[in-house]
């Protein structure tokens, strides 16, 4: 199980439109990633892809939160994710 | 060209245009499925839940292609709600209800009510997004169910949508680039239809009874102007059409209202917040003639404090320094009910405890409101004047005037709404500085005919000679009782050929919808006194509305070169 823990970039926190484009890239990995508030249980951890999950998080800038996924290409598909969510997308 | 017979439907018009183009119908509300219904006969979970997969990707791939061919906002918009629709965790949990026994129908709508609850637990920008979810709730729904999607009809082609009627929540998410022109069936020259289509700029026409009739994609021309709506348009219509979009552009108000001769006629703005109120500033306004105080009273449960009340006011006396603005208390009852204020058993509450009348039924409420205004006041350089809706008699007056006085204002006023005020105009304004016509009350009142009721259209006409008459009443009963000053500030004061009649009968300033700022100064500026006083005698002896508003049109050729 591969993890990485990144911190919300967009200063309107993981609201519609940042969360639109995150998980339409969580869509496009070829492994499953779950996304959880940092110090929650794994267990509890939502489907990164889900939009409707992604705004019930109530993620807001500074947010730390953890990113998981298991198999092959895993790591590099993190490390793509985490990147979106440290851009912060009210910039463009 | 196509030979094909056409047809016409005679509405009222309430919003000057004239155009064509393909009808969009509103789609009839959807009605929500019952709670937890199971199965439907003859399906299994397995197809039920193949049924929905299939109806959130078909919704999830429209919205794509749309938000594919838009921009912008509207893009991310589009497309965030592409994502919901297509949301897996959303699908999951309503494909576990359907493998529970419920029907595809019932258990999305159950989920997404699941999601909606939890995003307005989160409040904020987030509560607001709910409304995405019931949207995109609907959306599948629909799609169930083989119906179009409720709400304003997508389309990527400017289309005229034809309604019922709307209500303010589809108003809200009218989109004026995509929408041509409004046509309803029903509803009033003072409906909500009526209202956003002149703050929109956008040909309306209104009781338009037949237009239920219409069907997706036939061609249809509107003229906002006579109320005329004709399916499959020939060439009279094409080349009115043409004349109307070659009409020469209206330029913008200079901020001082006069006739051809220089009398000036202060155009003042209605305005409902401080945003608005900065808004009309900015588009020349001379001052506010009707602040509804009511955005600060709505949707509460209970009384907003002292501090809320001052800080509104002030918002929008700043947007004014040295310019008047009249404050209208606060006017709840009949469309407009308040949990705390008015009673909503009332079997008639047109003709119930509504406006002033509240301060007989709730004491303290005005008594609080006046003390706010004025403390307002006192914070900024506006000339406050405050005005109460709905007197019927001097003795109201009276009273009213005590009180405003006693909360440290000098000017108080009433409005002309109840026909008996306009009758007894010369001891209601013996009892007070100023009134102001609601033009859109009085002709309910005067015609005895509801505002909302499509069937009452024509009664209810701003034009009626009767509301003319009763509007030259009151101007005379101010004279006799000192020259107190008369406005308007009913919708009737945005049209601009009534306007002119309005200032031939002697009212001396008009208040209306910052849009209509330009055409009412233009068309005003046209004419001289003794014009508008000949055209107010024409109106006042026609023997109904369209001809009283036909034989002053046709003496203004200012309408017609600018498309009014």
């Amino acid at each position: 199980m591969a993890e990485r823990i990144a911190t919300i970039a967009s200063r309107v926190g993981l609201h519609a439109r940042p969360a639109a484009i995150f998980a339409e890239a969580a869509a496009e990995q070829p492994v499953e990633v779950t996304i959880a508030l940092e110090n929650e249980p794994a267990d509890e951890a939502l489907d990164a892809s889900s939009i409707l999950s992604l705004m019930g998080l109530g993620a807001e800038y500074g947010t730390k939160v953890v990113l998981r996924a298991e198999g092959e290409g895993a790591e590099q598909a993190l490390e793509t994710l985490a990147a979106v969510l440290e851009t912060d997308h009210d910039a463009e | 060209m196509s030979r094909e017979e056409s047809r016409e439907f005679q509405g009222v018009g309430v919003s000057a245009g004239r155009v064509i183009g393909p009808v969009r119908r509103m789609p009839e509300p959807l009605a929500a499925p019952a709670d937890g219904a199971p199965l439907p006969e003859g399906t299994t979970a397995e197809s039920e839940a193949e049924r929905l997969g299939e109806a959130t990707a078909a919704v999830a791939a429209g919205l794509k292609a749309r938000a594919a061919a838009a921009t912008g906002d509207a893009q991310a918009v589009l497309k965030a709600t592409a994502l919901m629709a297509g949301d897996r965790t959303l699908l999951k949990s309503a494909i576990a209800l359907v493998q529970s026994g419920t029907s595809a129908e019932s258990a999305i709508w159950e989920a997404a009510d699941a999601v909606a609850t939890q995003l307005g637990a989160l409040g904020g920008y987030m509560a607001e997004r709910a409304t995405d979810v019931l949207d995109v709730r609907a959306r599948i729904v629909a799609q169930l169910r083989g119906v179009p999607a409720p709400g304003i009809p997508d389309s990527d082609e400017p289309f005229v949508l034809a309604a019922v009627d709307l209500a303010p929540a589809d108003t809200a998410t009218l989109d004026p680039s995509k929408v041509l022109a409004l046509v309803t069936s029903e509803g009033g020259p003072q409906s909500h239809t009526a209202i956003i289509a002149r703050s929109l700029g956008l040909p309306a026409v209104v009781a338009a009874a037949g237009t239920g009739s219409l069907v997706d994609g036939e061609l249809l021309f509107v003229d906002g102007i006579t109320g005329q709506v004709v399916q499959n348009p020939g060439p009279a219509e094409r080349d009115l059409a043409l004349a109307y979009t070659q009409r020469q552009p209206l330029p913008d108000f200079d901020g001082r209202g006069r006739l051809a001769d220089g009398t000036a006629v202060p155009l003042l703005a209605n305005v409902g917040s401080g945003v608005d109120a900065q808004a009309a500033a900015a588009a020349g306004a001379e001052g506010v003639g009707l602040l509804r105080t009511e955005f600060c009273f709505l949707g509460r449960d209970a009384e907003p404090t002292a501090e809320e009340q001052v800080e509104a006011y002030r918002a929008v006396f700043e947007a004014f320094a040295g310019k008047k603005v009249v404050v209208r208390t606060l006017d709840a009852g009949a469309d407009k009910p308040l949990p705390f204020l008015t009673d909503t058993s009332e079997p008639n509450p047109a003709l119930g405890v509504r406006g002033y009348r509240t301060d007989a039924t709730v004491p303290g409420v005005l008594a609080r409101q006046l003390a706010a205004i004025a403390e307002a006041a006192k914070q900024t350089a506006a000339e406050v004047w405050v005005m109460a809706p709905m007197i019927s008699t001097p003795a109201e007056a009276a009273d009213f005037d005590a009180m405003v006085r006693e909360a440290g204002l000098s000017t108080a006023g009433v409005m002309v709404e109840v026909p008996s005020a306009a009758v007894l105009a010369e001891p209601i304004l013996g009892a007070c500085d100023f009134a102001s016509i609601g033009t859109n009350d009085l002709t309910q009142y005067t015609m005895a005919a509801d505002r909302q009721l499509g069937t009452l259209a024509a009664f209810n006409d701003p034009w009626q000679p009767a509301v003319l008459h009763l509007v030259q009443a009151t101007v005379r009963g101010a004279q006799a009782a000192g020259n107190k000053p008369v406005g308007v500030c009913g919708e009737a004061a945005a049209d601009p050929a009534l306007a002119v009649v309005l200032v031939g009968l002697g009212v001396a300033t008009l208040s209306m919808n910052k849009r209509a700022l330009p055409a009412v100064a233009r068309v005003l500026g046209s004419v001289d006194p003794e014009k508008a006083q000949r055209l107010a005698r024409l109106a006042l002896g026609a023997s109904h509305a369209a001809e009283a508003r036909s034989l002053v049109r046709a003496e203004l050729p200012e309408l017609e070169l600018f498309g009014l």
